[in-house]
């Protein structure tokens, strides 16, 4: 079995469970994101799988071999911290070469191999400078550089873009998914940022109360998330109660929600902002009034009670009907777009 | 507080600390051999005498013999222990903290007591090398608080990119941990120096009878003799002292050493 | 940040050079030390091995009472006048720039160099009669003719303050660095003066740091040995320099060795106390 697998995986802190119980399969090459809310538990599974950590229960194998007890030290590995972690005795040069001077590389090949990573990470010329001369974001290629060094089968970084500000995340975000593509390396990352997780992932696994709510590419997260928990974390999204009906059918507080069935009695409906449709009263599926109404420019929100539930679509400003609060509208869901999640 | 007001202050306590030390400088000037001030004559014979004279100039030798054997000892003793309070997590072992401060917050006679009846009782009372070890134990107290000090600006997760990168425990000791404490381990070490130098009742309680350190020396010059040489070795050890810190100022960051971490000049 | 728990047996390895040393060489001595204050006195040699009371019966005496509750009140004043003067001192010492303080602090250390012999010494030059700083009084005309200052209680005070000063500085220096001033600068634009604002902003927020200078200094001035003798009379002779009598030149081991205990249970208590106080004030308010 190829690539990355985690089996059982079990952490326990005293009586605090950070992580329940994590199956997950990564295969090689692959860009990865544990994405979930503080407390999660994907820092802890992160550490795990770098050795930083030893699990309570479950194993941990790499194309097969089992890695589990085998030191962090040994693991061949890169890791990005969120601290940066740089050496702030060394200068650019000495952290990167660090991991090749301590397995005794000559200077030629140490020089050799910080030139051409210079170069990758557009930093050439810079390798004399001490680390507090640089600025963040060069700090942080220095540290993604450095754990890169000799060429490792595993690349892991711990929310690594936090320090940054926005529009520097968003450029670094495209430049580690090219690296990562070019490098063809393995690659995890811990995030709490949704967009971040988005952007970069090939898979986008969901975490939260230590347990895998959901791993999947990115846009099956947000057309099909698996439950509340995925739904709600993910992008924006209206969560409504729903019930069964003798045919089987969906209906919300009476109204029958053709085309949408349910095979619970009760569930929950999640639908996205942009397939929530406005018509004129009588039209849609259920009717409601404009509780609010907020113009973002690029996007326009209207807010609209139904039956004391309140749903929240979104749509262009050219789509915009013109309405104003209180009045009465006809609400309807893109049926395909629709997701009935049980939990 | 306006401006004057804060240099008249520090100003005057600047002067109050300089008093002693306008006395000693003139009395090793002195002429004669006696401790007149202000100074009658002037003569620097009395710092020569401090390497002419074979008294003095044992005493000196033993008390610079004691400083570096002491602060050895003592960094030995306090640089693993600070280091492993602040690599792993073991609260028992906190046990030792207070072992090694303690013998520095009790008052010396007490220490030196201890010493006294130690060395009696195992038989080795007034063997040379017992006051090293007394020195060494008492002084324990300031390198394991300017190590403890250095740990803590040290951010941890360097131990672990270190570990990442292929480095054991002992690789990462010497290529991050050591050159990182190093300067909080040479100002321990500057410190047991210097107060060693001038430490007279654990000195004496241990090996007082046998061998005369310097400060063992001037106070019996104090009480028996006087000559001028006592000054002269006072003020040669300010001196001394004031290299020793001028030089470890300049090497180093000596405000950030002391605690300030602020970096910058404070607003 | 986590902090691991040691692995193996080998991570412990460290640790046991200075387990030892500390162990073998002050917890022993100290531990003997309390074992031989209930010895008994030999004239001929250090002691007899016994289980006595007498030493510490001996000590409870009006006479060592009196000696004791000196050094206490002694050690007390030096902790006050001590931290009032360096508090203050130390905070303009850290809003000094950066190089200006590089310069102050190499001073600083220098005169912690000092041995407490010369400390002695130099003070008793400056409050003798021939050259002492009355001299300079009278060529002021505040005085009429010089006089001596010591030995005196004043004089003893001022050596030990002297002291003390370069150690509660440095003990000082990392709090303070650390302290914002935008705290007094809050208060002075409610309109607190710059005293007031130091008083009723500065002080509290850094009353731990003062329990533990006071604390510090205490204990430092409580084990002062020389600087009574060259600057005081036999009335202010402190326990430490009892002690050190008892042990050496009345060579009464057993005798030195209760008195020390007694003066480390009486520091700690001393402390706790503190602490205590420290403590409550906190819960109350």
């Amino acid at each position: 079995m190829s690539g990355l697998t985690l089996s059982g995986i079990r952490k326990e802190f005293g009586t605090f469970v950070a992580v329940e119980k994590i199956d997950l399969q990564i295969p090689n090459g692959s860009f990865v994101c544990l994405l979930g809310p503080s407390g999660c538990g994907k820092t802890t599974l992160l550490r795990m799988i770098a050795g930083l950590e030893q699990p309570t229960n479950g194993e941990i194998l790499i194309d097969g071999s089992d890695i589990t007890g085998i030191p962090t030290h040994k693991r061949n590995l890169g890791m990005v911290f969120q601290s940066l972690a740089l050496f702030p005795h060394l200068t650019v040069a000495e952290n990167i070469s660090y991991a090749l001077r301590i397995r005794g590389a000559s200077k030629k090949d140490q020089t050799a191999r910080v030139d051409e990573l210079l170069e990758m990470i557009h930093l050439s010329g810079y390798g004399d400078r001490k680390v507090s001369q640089l600025s963040g974001g060069q700090r942080q290629r220095v540290a993604i550089a450095r754990a890169l060094a000799l060429s490792p089968k595993l690349f892991l970084l711990d929310e690594p873009l936090s320090a940054l500000d926005a529009k520097l995340r968003e450029s670094m975000q495209v430049e580690l998914r090219q690296l990562q593509q070019k490098l063809g390396i393995t690659t995890i990352v811990v995030t709490h940022d949704q967009r971040e997780a988005m952007t970069m992932a090939d898979i986008v696994v969901v975490m939260g109360e230590g347990r895998i709510r959901q791993a999947a590419p990115p846009v099956e997260i947000y057309r099909k998330p698996a439950d509340k928990f995925v739904a709600d974390f993910i992008g924006a999204t209206n969560l409504l109660p729903i019930t069964r009906d003798s045919g089987g059918v969906a209906q919300l507080n009476g109204a029958k929600l053709e085309g949408i069935t349910l095979d619970e009695n009760e569930g929950t409906l999640s639908v996205r902002p942009e397939d929530i449709h406005l018509l004129s009263v009588g039209e849609g599926t259920v009717e409601g009034t404009v509780a609010f109404i907020r113009d973002l420019g690029a996007t326009v929100e209207t807010f609209v009670d139904v039956d004391g539930h309140q749903v929240m679509a979104s749509c262009s400003p050219r789509e915009r009907r013109p309405l104003q609060v209180g009045d009465k509208v006809g609400v309807s869901f893109d049926k395909g777009a629709s997701v009935v999640l049980t939990s | 507080m306006n401006r004057i007001g804060t240099y008249l202050f520090l100003g005057a306590v600047a002067l109050f600390l300089l008093l002693p030390l306008v006395v000693v400088l003139g009395v090793s000037v002195n002429e004669k051999q006696s401790l007149t001030f202000p100074p009658e004559g002037f003569s620097l014979a009395w710092y020569g005498q401090i390497f002419t004279d074979a008294e003095w100039r044992s005493a000196l030798f033993n008390s610079l013999t004691l400083a570096s054997g002491s602060a050895v000892l003592s960094i030995s003793i306090a640089l693993p222990l600070s280091w492993f309070l602040w690599r792993w997590y073991a609260p028992w072992a906190n046990i030792f903290r207070l072992l090694g401060i303690a013998p520095f917050i009790l008052p010396p006679v007490i220490t030196a007591l201890g010493f006294l009846t130690f060395w009696a009782t195992s038989g080795f009372y007034g063997e040379p090398w017992t006051a090293i070890v007394s020195h060494g134990i008492f002084f324990v107290t300031l390198p394991l608080v300017t190590t403890t000090l250095g740990f803590t600006s040290i951010d941890k997760s360097v131990v672990e990119a270190s570990s990442t990168l292929g480095a054991n425990e002992f690789v990462i000791f010497k290529t991050v941990v050591f050159p990182l404490i190093l300067p909080y381990v040479i100002s321990g070490f500057a410190f047991t120096f210097v107060l060693s130098l001038n430490e007279y009742i654990v000195a004496y309680m241990s090996v007082g009878f046998t061998m005369e350190t310097l400060p063992i020396k001037i106070f019996n010059a104090l009480r028996y003799g006087y000559t001028p040489t006592m000054a002269a070795v006072s003020f040669l050890f300010v001196a001394v002292a004031a290299l020793i810190f001028a030089v470890v100022a300049r090497f180093g960051d000596l405000p950030k050493l002391l605690g300030n971490h602020s970096g910058g000049d404070v607003k | 940040m986590n902090q691991p728990a040691p692995n193996s047996v080998k991570d412990y390895g460290p640790l046991l050079y200075p387990a030892l040393m500390l162990l073998v060489f002050f917890a022993i001595p100290f531990g003997i030390m309390i074992a031989v204050s209930f010895f008994q006195r030999d004239p001929a040699g250090f002691y007899t091995v016994d289980f006595v009371f007498s030493n510490y019966e001996r000590f409870l005496s009006a006479f060592f009472g009196k000696v004791l509750s000196f050094s206490v009140g002694l050690a007390v004043l030096v902790s006050l006048i001590c931290t009032v003067i360096s508090f203050p001192f130390t905070y303009l010492l850290t809003r000094l720039k950066r190089r200006t303080q590089v310069f102050w602090l190499v001073g600083i250390l220098s005169v912690l160099s000092l041995s407490e012999v010369i400390i002695g010494f130099s003070w008793s030059s400056l409050f003798s009669r021939t050259a002492g700083l009355t001299n300079l009084l009278v060529s002021l005309g505040i005085l009429d003719s010089p006089t001596s200052l010591y030995p005196s209680f004043g004089a003893v005070l001022t050596a030990m303050v002297y002291q003390a000063l370069p150690y509660t500085i440095l003990v000082l220096y990392p709090s303070l660095a650390r302290f914002d001033t935008s705290y007094l600068e809050a208060a002075k634009t409610m309109g607190a003066s710059p005293i007031r604002a130091f008083m009723n902003v500065m002080v509290p927020v850094q009353r731990n740091t003062l329990i533990a200078t006071l604390i510090m200094v205490f204990v430092f001035a409580l084990g002062s040995y020389l600087l009574p003798q060259i600057l005081g009379r036999p009335q202010h002779w402190t326990l430490s320099v009892l002690i050190t009598d008892q042990a050496i030149y009345q060579s009464n081991m057993p005798f030195a060795a209760a008195m020390a205990v007694f003066l480390v249970l009486i520091s700690l208590a001393l402390i706790g106390l503190t602490l205590l106080i420290g403590k409550e004030e906190k819960v109350v308010s």
